[in-house]
């Protein structure tokens, strides 16, 4: 038992496993994190998951998207070769609402997707970090940092109780890499 | 959500009572509306005259818009199949099922208003399509295939007779669904909206083409048609909202909360940016093009007598809501809600005027008691009708077979 650092509680049922998220926090144990094959509505406000922070990245690359699309426009349109075109201005803004939008969107979803994969350490080659392989599949499961709750019989007969159809004690964080 | 927590004790028998304030201060704002028209139409001023029937128009066009934005949500959240909405369902049923008065009121105005010349006399006047009267028009001769006064007559009828007649069924439905159960209602409806839909698609455009865009019948943009059903939509929602909130701070309407209420938010936000992205892409194409007959339009919007209020229509109806909406929380908040619900609305009640007055009374605009009180008028008129509507049958459409989804909507 000692060598273990993870207790993980797969449950066949996402309402079980609400069952038990409820029983454990009632005993103050604290949980490490869920996984499950599919969003479970309310699950983040049950675990005090803070909201992401990715609308503020975002933002930024919407900001920069618009700045790149803006100063291309002008640079080419305004300022390097300005052009006459159907007697409009030479820096005719309604022409330019279009490329700077597009622009802005196309820096913002990509910055976005970066952000998403960066911070998921989602790299091309990399061996994905699971924790348990049938969370992506049909198992819905509890993680339990098990070095900082120490009764572990006690974990388990609470897991078992609602629910669980199997407790694994884990000695390695992600079982992706074994 | 799940065998754990499924138990509510929501009343879905609830049912609002339209009486009090809300009825007294409904029927004193028609008396008001009343009082405001006939000063207008019996001033024997003609351009005071004009100035009614267009605003008339703007009003009855309004309110028939908003009430088929009704149906339309209806429809959709039919054909989509969508849970989140059931649960305040009755609300866009109430407008809908007052579609067919309001499209009643609308032709009365519209009828008249060809008749007695105060609308519509840039293609309806005696001799215009004829080449030996000092009348003619060639450019409205050569359109006068499709704008004469029988066809448009004919499609004023068929349009908004068809809009009604789905809106009424559909609201009809539900409320049967509520003394039968079962599915038959749900299946039957789900068809019937697939169809309207695509009548509704198709057919919105041209009937904003008629009863708007030919005010100025020497313009026209094909954009219009989907600039018009933009404003239609957001004016819809926030109508929608707005009901919903003076209903829930009422006491109503306890299983509806903040999850739902920023759905709608985000569908506010959204279509606002929708609508400004057709009202641009109108805008820019004849900027860029420059044609004269083209530009006609957006230049008389330009005169020192609209320009103010062209710009104002942009902020509310695009910068308002794109900068307070943007953020999450604001949309789950009741209050900043309704500050927002309002102020669109009377955003596109400027939209429209920007649409209509320019076509009508030209530089005789104003803001003054044919504006105020037609618009007092028919937001008693809406209110009294939808609400009555609304008072006849329980709040919850307690057989909808995604009112259970719609309780643990949570996003």
């Amino acid at each position: 038992m000692s060598n273990t650092n993870y207790i993980l509680g797969s449950f066949a049922d996402p309402d079980e496993m609400m069952y038990g998220i409820d029983k454990l926090q009632a005993n103050n144990i604290s949980i490490y994190d869920c996984f499950t094959p599919m969003p479970i509505h309310g699950i983040e406000a049950k675990l005090g998951v803070k909201p992401s922070r990715l609308p503020i990245a975002a933002f930024c690359f919407g900001t920069l998207g618009f700045l790149l699309g803006f100063s291309l426009l002008y640079y080419t349109m305004a300022y390097d070769w300005p052009m006459n075109i159907g007697g409009k201005p030479s820096l005719p803004l309604p022409n330019f609402v279009p490329v700077t939008f597009e622009v802005t969107i196309l820096i913002c979803a990509l910055g976005m997707v970066a952000t998403f994969f960066f911070r998921n350490h989602l790299f091309p080659g990399r061996t994905p970090r699971v924790m348990d392989l049938r969370a992506s599949d049909d198992r819905f499961v509890i993680a339990i940092d098990a070095r900082e709750n120490t009764d572990h019989a006690f974990i388990d007969s609470l897991l078992k109780e609602s629910g669980a159809v199997e407790v694994k004690y884990n000695e390695r964080k992600y079982v992706s890499y074994e | 959500m799940g065998t754990h927590s499924h138990h509510h004790d929501y009343n879905f028998g609830e049912r609002y009572t339209f009486a009090g304030k809300a009825k007294i201060g409904s029927i004193i704002a028609i008396v008001v509306g009343i009082a405001a028209v006939a000063f207008g139409l019996l001033s024997g001023d003609h351009i005071t005259v004009e100035r009614t029937y267009a605003n008339l128009l703007l009003m009855g066009y309004y309110f028939t818009c908003v009430c088929a934005a009704g149906a339309f949500f209806v429809a959709l959240q039919l054909v989509t199949q969508s849970g989140w909405s059931a649960g305040l369902i009755r609300i866009p049923q109430a407008m809908a099922s007052v579609l067919p008065i309001a499209s009643v009121i609308l032709l009365v105005i519209v009828g008249l208003g060809l008749y007695s010349h105060n609308l519509y006399h840039h293609w309806y006047a005696e001799g215009i399509t004829d080449v030996n009267s000092p009348n003619y028009d060639s450019l409205v001769a050569g359109k006068s295939a499709f704008l004469n006064m029988p066809g448009f007559l004919l499609r004023q009828i068929i349009f908004m007779g068809s809009y009604s007649i789905f809106a009424v069924i559909l609201a009809r439905l539900s409320y049967k669904e509520d003394l039968d159960g079962g599915l038959n209602s749900y299946k039957k409806s789900f068809k019937l909206s697939a169809i309207f839909l695509v009548i509704f698609g198709f057919t919105t455009p041209i009937w904003s083409f008629d009863t708007i865009m030919s005010l100025e019948a020497h313009w026209f943009s094909t954009m219009f048609g989907w600039y018009n059903f933009a404003a239609m939509w957001v004016s819809g929602l926030s109508l929608i909202t707005l009901i919903l909130i003076l209903l829930k701070k009422a006491g109503y309407m306890a299983w509806v909360n903040e999850n739902h209420l920023h759905d709608l938010g985000k569908l506010m936000f959204g279509f606002s940016i929708f609508w400004t992205y057709v009202w641009f892409a109108q805008f820019m194409l004849i900027w860029y093009s420059n044609i004269p007959e083209e530009t006609v339009y957006f230049y008389k919007r330009w005169e020192p007598e609209y320009k103010p209020w062209f710009w104002l229509s942009i902020i509310i109806n695009f910068v308002a809501p794109l900068l307070i909406l943007v953020d999450r929380d604001v949309k789950r908040k009741q209050n900043i809600m309704l500050f927002v619900c309002i102020l669109l609305l009377l955003g596109h009640w400027l939209d429209y005027y920007i649409m209509i007055m320019p076509g009508t009374v030209e530089n005789h605009r104003g803001f003054g008691i044919p504006e105020i009180g037609t618009a007092i008028g028919f937001v008693g008129l809406f209110t009294f009708l939808v609400m009555s509507k609304l008072s006849k049958h329980p709040l919850a459409a307690k057989n909808h077979p995604f009112l259970e989804e719609s309780l643990h909507h949570q996003i």
